[in-house]
């Protein structure tokens, strides 16, 4: 039995001559301990889909089959990392960890809480600013707590929403590491959303590109058989790499194309040309 | 020491003084002395230029006034009719109620305060004097004597920040609790849009008789004050509309990436209120706060003025009525003590409201 599945999915928006179909007809089986990743546009319903797959909204069709049980709601079994963090800037980092280690295990004594909210924030190396507020943070430290407070509930599943896309290239790359190293120690199921290929080449085991919306459907899949632990400097140099890079890449360029394609438009335009003049009013 | 002290005026919203603090560490004299001329001098050499309008201004009414009446008495009477007002001018018997000048002002605001010296000092007197009386009075459970006297400037000042206190706290505890009630639920938030609209521009006058109708009923029993219940009351009501509305905006807008944090958490709908809705409309409630002692402040003069609660819109209305010659000294003195203490409230709820205050992450 799949971990996660996803049986002909279909989800819009709005009623009547507004509604948008976001996704339509998506089918995914993701197994326990696998790092999946999804690779799309912006715009073609990837925070939709993992919406879906984490409870807050729920398909107009088909079925979100977790454990082989339908979704009901959000559930600490998934863990989310959002895109934006989404940390309570009225809280320091010890205290938005501790909120949710406080919700899973509720028998727990505060120094139990304080004890795992401690030793978590280490594992990302934040422990130096266990007392900060978010605004006090830079972008990767958010990220990184935010990792942090969905982890600590010791989720089966991780859910990323484009976690690192609003990082620069240098603090992506170290948490990228980061993230594969915490899923490695429990091989905990993994699903990242991502519009970043590289990523996730270096991060999952499986690649599946998501066409762009309206009625986003899934593309085939790409099976990255590359040894882990990877290490990125080889990697570019990597045959299979470059080969399996450059078919990705083929592939959304080419549904990028359909795409701008189905979209334009013929626009007639008048008949007419600007008139330049010179200085002296010559016409040129 | 320096930082610490800088922060702290910095806090309390007397930011200006931060040069003088610089200047006496020694620090960058040059730039913190700009700093002194902008922030400290110039604010006092308008305060001067007021005066002097101000003195100005008073000297060319009382003149006009004066010389109105000379001509009066002239035409009524010729010139035996000039000295004969002349002299009641002179020894006070006629008066001449214009804009009082300055020196005026602050001769009657030191009078108030000895005035306020001597009744304190009667008021100790008489306490000692019926002292042992009240002991009886108290081990045969009776009521105490207490004193009836006329009550000084400085104890109406007291009173209206009483009545100002506790108009504030009603308003706190009517209007955050329904402003969260009508921000969670948007039904009841249509069914009662109405009510705010109608009630929110209501004047401070119609709502003390408003509350004067029904509590005069309510306490035809209560021997206790009821003019100052009636006046913190409709303070209370008056003042508390902008934290109704800013605490229904903030608890309605939280938001989304807060509300999903919730649920991906599974909060409980109580934990959901009270950790993240509640906390996240802060700033907002606070500015509502914020503006309703402000607003307290200024609406409690109208009505204390009506309500005869013993206050400074009572001693403001006395003194108008009153007509003595420091009559009006006196009521610009308490318009200065008014508008003082306002500012001081407002820079106590401004330090409040910026601790409350988080900055978006």
């Amino acid at each position: 039995m799949a971990h996660i599945e996803l049986k002909n999915v279909s989800k819009s928006y709005g009623t009547g001559a507004n509604k948008i179909e976001v996704l339509n007809n998506i089918n995914l089986k993701i197994e326990e301990g696998e790092f999946v990743a999804i690779v799309g546009f912006s715009g073609s319903g990837k925070t939709t889909l993992i919406n879906l797959i984490s409870g807050l909204e729920f398909p107009d069709e088909g079925e979100v089959l977790f454990k082989g049980e339908p979704v009901t709601g959000p559930s600490h079994e998934r863990g989310v990392i959002f895109q934006n963090y989404s940390l309570l800037p009225w809280l320091n980092v010890h205290n938005n960890v501790s909120m949710a280690v406080k919700e899973k295990f509720k028998k727990w004594s505060r120094t139990q809480i304080s004890d795992r909210v401690k030793d978590y924030v280490k594992m990302v190396g934040l422990s130096h600013a266990i007392t900060k507020l978010p605004k006090e943070l830079s972008g990767g430290m958010r990220q990184r707590v935010s990792v942090t407070r969905a982890l600590a509930m010791s989720p089966e599943v991780i859910l990323m929403d484009e976690p690192l896309s609003a990082l620069d290239a240098l603090t992506r790359g170290t948490l990228q590491d980061e993230i594969l190293n915490i899923w490695n120690k429990d091989k905990r199921t993994a699903l990242l959303i991502t519009n970043d290929v590289d990523e996730g080449i270096y991060m999952a085991d499986r690649i599946i590109p998501l066409r762009p919306g309206p009625k986003a459907t899934l593309g085939p899949e790409f099976v990255i058989n590359i040894d882990r632990p990877r290490d990125k400097i080889a990697l570019n140099n990597d045959d299979n790499f470059k080969k399996l890079r450059n078919s990705i890449l083929e592939f959304l360029i080419q549904i990028g194309k359909e795409r701008k394609a189905k979209a334009s438009k013929e626009y007639i335009l008048p008949n007419i040309k600007p008139i330049l003049r010179t200085k002296l009013g010559t016409r040129v | 020491m320096k930082d610490k002290s800088i922060n702290i005026l910095k806090f309390i919203g007397l930011g200006f003084f931060e040069p003088i603090v610089r200047l006496a560490a020694g620090e960058e004299v040059k730039k913190n002395l700009t700093e002194l001329i902008k922030k400290v001098v110039f604010p006092l050499v308008s305060i001067f230029l007021f005066i002097i309008l101000w003195s100005v201004g008073s000297r060319a009414l009382y003149n006009t006034e004066r010389n109105y009446k000379i001509e009066t008495a002239r035409t009524a009477g010729g010139e035996e009719a000039v000295t004969a007002e002349l002299a009641r001018m002179e020894s006070g018997q006629s008066t001449i109620n214009s804009l009082p000048a300055p020196g005026a002002v602050w001769e009657a605001f030191k009078n108030l305060i000895a005035d306020h010296n001597a009744i304190s000092a009667k008021k100790e007197a008489f306490y000692e004097r019926v002292s042992a009386t009240n002991e009886k009075l108290a081990a045969q459970g009776k009521k105490e004597i207490t004193y009836t006297g006329r009550p000084s400037f400085v104890d109406q000042v007291m009173t209206s920040l009483k009545t100002v206190f506790a108009g504030f706290i009603l308003a706190l505890f009517l209007a955050v609790p329904i402003g969260m009630v009508l921000g969670l639920s948007e039904t009841l938030r249509s069914s009662f849009n109405w009510f705010i609209q109608i009630f929110k521009p209501v004047s401070p006058v119609v709502w003390f008789l408003l509350v004067y109708m029904i509590v005069k009923t309510l306490t035809l029993t209560y021997d206790g004050d009821v003019s100052f219940v009636i006046s913190f009351i409709a303070v209370g009501l008056c003042a508390m509309w902008a934290t109704l509305v800013n605490t229904t905006l903030g608890v309605a807008s939280v938001d989304k990436d807060y509300i999903n944090v919730a649920k991906v958490l599974n909060l409980s709908v109580g934990q959901k209120v009270f950790k993240i809705v509640l906390p996240s409309a802060f700033p907002l409630i606070f500015t509502g706060l914020r503006i309703t002692v402000s607003v307290a402040w200024m609406v409690l003069i109208a009505i204390e003025l009506l309500s005869q609660s013993p206050g400074l819109g009572t001693f403001v209305w006395e003194e108008f009525q009153n007509g003595a010659n420091d009559s009006n000294a006196k009521i610009i003195a308490a318009m200065f003590v008014i508008g003082l203490i306002g500012f001081m409230l407002d820079r106590i709820m401004f330090s409040i409201q910026k601790l409350m205050t988080f900055t978006e992450a």
